[in-house]
């Protein structure tokens, strides 16, 4: 199928109020869902036969700052059977620091697990009924998100040191 | 006796933990695991990543699209090659820029001496943790053979550098197709020696067969792509489904084992070197004459002997150096088939001359995922041949 | 005449400090220490083509305990950072350091919140080898340079204690 159908499928399915936008940039679809339904809508796109979308390539996010909502969700996500992609969007606000929510899908698709640990880390975003809500790549006791934009690339001496303190903290 | 009938009933077990790196001989690269064990037998593996983050993703937001193309080629150190190319193509399609037909056969024959130069590597470590020292030093003679091969492309061994959004940097040299000839004519019957020592290998075959086994539905679930899932019977390879950089000319086959565990991968690369110097050889014949990148102003270095004589060259190649290109506003996601499996760049831009979010889609950080599912039940030292069985690259995985 | 022609066939006459640098510098074991991309190039002057063992050095050991000569090949991550000073700490005196590639002498390409700009900023390093990666010459040239360098340390006099606390403790 082609992604502008799919695209109309889900349109059709869940109305307009659940798939907000669709944009079409080359030859591919991106389309913005309300972050309420987005596990509806997953498992609709996982368990229909005409789209099985069984594989999930990645989940990212996307910092739009000083855009509200800030933060941007990505799901791409591939069919085995039928040969075809497609990227769903949500847009998850922060309006306090630490309110960024948004539910997992590593019920429907279970590698999103550590695709979400890395998100939620690097932007400081929560993931709702996560198995397994740890830190992945920084070091444990760091506090900073180091993805967002307001953050600066060389980081900060007391974000981001070297060592964070003499006694080797970092539990080896 | 109470008490004698006691002692002899106390058979007390516990779980061990036991730390695995992130220095370690066997972990190929900074990685660590914390091993739960019950004697010899594993019960959880939990690794611990992020010993060699170095903030990839967060430093390409900071460089001109340009800058970011040596950047991304220590991603994944084993193949650089393809990592360039994965970039190159997701720019190429958000620019709408058509690459020149010698330049895309010269970029798939790099693409594939990238991948028997990372399966070459494969080969080695992993005969080497289990046990079988050999494959390691032949494979390394071979590797010196293609990092000469690299070497004349543009001057880097490991990472030549060689892809540009458009095409390519230069021209190949003189000696670059004789060479690659006689590797091609010579790395079949090379392949057979590999395959004499480890194949029919009884050693072999009773510390690989039925150990780490991924049945498809899980590995499907846990989005493992590449040899991970050819070896458990999904014939997919992104060559052959979403085909880029002209593959769908070339005549190979995707090898597929059915037995999902350690030697199953193990045939499935061994075949996939065959195949890619099929591939090879069949790129030799087909190599055209022409310009080596797409003539388009603007968002393509111009030709080097044009930027001395023409005006207008030189102020492109100028504004392109200074400023940098800059694509539409949009996003784009390219995938090609990597050593590994699916390699992924996602690209958002916002109009500017800086990618506004990259996020590079690891399938080694992906395939890892697959490392607790795979040892659970099996003995510690079959966990040493499932790890190299994944095929990880540290860098690729903590990007 | 004299004493020369008595002694030189069967007597070599040196001073003691000279040959204890001999004798570090012809078998000094690596630790093998790859952390990154330059640990390729490493694994690369190990084999038949750069061969590194007609200087003694083949025998790279895993366990920082046996080793002599850490060679940091790669980025040093910040989260890596307590692990390198472990494992120098472990070391036995005498013990040295090379920087190999541009990541471990000053951070390399990665000029970012998560990586060490330059492991010299933590370890007494010897040598520094430019390069990304430099090539399997260039490590040799650097292990010479560091042969170079112990054949003239006092190693009796003036013996050479890195008085380094590293990791805490």
């Amino acid at each position: 199928m082609n992604q502008e159908s799919i695209g109309e499928k889900l349109l059709a399915k869940f109305g307009p109020d659940v798939i907000r936008t669709a944009v079409t940039f080359r030859d591919q679809v991106a389309v913005t869902v309300a972050k309420e339904r987005i596990l509806d809508v997953c498992k609709f796109l996982k368990e229909d036969p005409e789209l099985a979308f069984n594989f999930l390539s990645f989940v990212a996010g996307v910092d739009r700052y000083p855009e509200t909502p800030r933060f941007e969700v990505v799901y791409q996500l591939y069919s085995l059977k039928r040969n075809h992609r497609f990227r769903i969007k949500a847009l998850v606000e922060e309006s306090e620091p630490g309110s960024a929510v948004i539910d997992s899908v590593a019920s429907i698709w279970p590698t999103a697990n550590w695709h979400e640990r890395e998100t939620a880390e690097m932007f400081g975003m929560t993931f709702r009924n996560h198995p397994d809500p740890r830190k992945l790549l920084l070091p444990e006791d760091w506090t900073c998100h180091p993805l967002r934009k307001d953050f600066p690339l060389y980081g900060t001496d007391e974000d981001t040191p070297d060592l964070r303190s003499k006694a080797g903290s970092q539990g080896i | 006796m109470p008490e004698e009938a006691d002692l002899r009933d106390i058979s007390r077990s516990e779980i061990i933990e036991l730390n695995l790196g992130p220095h370690h001989p066997s972990t190929h690269g900074v990685f660590r695991a914390v091993v739960e064990l019950d004697g010899e037998m594993v019960v959880d593996v939990v690794p611990h990543l992020g010993y060699l983050h170095r903030g990839y993703e967060k430093t390409c937001e900071n460089k001109h699209y340009h800058q970011v193309i040596p950047l991304a080629e220590r991603c994944d150190y084993m193949g650089a090659s393809s990592n360039s190319l994965c970039y190159c193509l997701t720019l190429e399609k958000m620019l709408d820029v058509e690459v020149p037909e010698r330049a895309q056969v010269i970029r798939v024959i790099m693409a594939e001496l990238s991948r028997i130069f990372s399966h070459l590597f494969w080969l080695g470590t992993h005969g080497h943790d289990v046990g079988a020292m050999t494959p390691l030093f032949y494979m390394l003679r071979e590797r010196e053979e293609i990092m000469n091969l690299f070497e004349l492309t543009a001057g880097g061994r490991l990472m030549p550098n060689y892809m540009r959004i458009g095409g390519l940097i230069r021209d190949l040299e003189e000696g670059f197709v004789e060479r690659l000839q006689s590797f091609t004519e010579h790395f079949d019957r090379r392949v057979d020696e590999y395959e004499t020592l480890l194949t029919k290998n009884a050693i072999y075959m009773d510390r690989t067969k039925g150990i780490g086994v991924l049945p498809l539905e899980e590995a499907i679930a846990l989005g493992a792509s590449g040899p991970m899932i050819r070896g458990s019977g999904l014939a997919w390879d992104i060559r052959k489904s979403e085909p880029y950089s002209g593959y769908e000319q070339y005549q190979f086959d995707v090898p597929v084992e059915t037995g999902c565990d350690v030697y199953s991968r193990y045939l499935v690369r061994v075949a996939e070197m065959r195949q890619s110097n099929r591939i090879l050889k069949q790129a030799i014949d087909r190599l055209p004459e022409g310009p080596i990148r797409a003539a388009s102003p603007g968002v393509v270095f111009p030709p080097q002997e044009e930027i001395y004589t023409k005006m207008e060259s030189l102020i492109h190649h100028f504004m392109l150096v200074v400023e940098g290109l800059k694509p539409l506003v949009g996003e784009y996601y390219q995938t090609i088939e990597s050593a590994r499996g699916e390699m992924g760049c996602y690209l958002v831009s916002d109009g500017g001359s800086k990618p506004y979010r990259l996020k590079w889609r690891a399938p080694a950080f992906v395939n890892l995922e697959t490392l607790a599912r795979m040892s659970r039940g099996y003995f510690f030292a079959d966990l040493i041949a499932i790890l190299s069985s994944i095929d990880i690259v540290l860098a690729e995985v903590d990007r | 005449m004299g004493i020369e022609r008595h002694l030189n066939d069967t007597v070599h006459v040196t001073n003691l400090e000279w040959f204890v640098n001999w004798a570090r510098k012809s078998s000094m074991w690596p630790l093998g220490f790859g952390l990154a991309c330059c640990a390729l190039e490493m694994i690369a002057t190990f084999v038949s083509r750069y061969d590194l063992s007609r200087f003694g050095m083949e025998v790279a050991r895993p366990s920082p305990r046996h080793a002599d000569l850490m060679i940091v090949s790669g980025t040093a991550s910040k989260k890596m950072l307590p692990a390198i000073l472990r494992i120098y700490e472990q070391m036995a005196e005498p013990r040295w350091v090379i920087a190999m590639g541009a990541c471990a002498c000053t951070g390399g390409i990665y000029k970012n919140y998560a990586v060490v700009q330059g492991i010299d900023r933590w370890l007494p390093v010897d040598v520094y080898i430019p390069g990304c990666p430099p090539r399997p010459e260039s490590l040799l040239d650097g292990i010479l340079q560091l042969h170079a360098k112990v054949m003239k340390e006092q190693s009796i006099h003036n013996p050479r204690v890195t008085n380094i606390k590293v990791a805490g403790r």
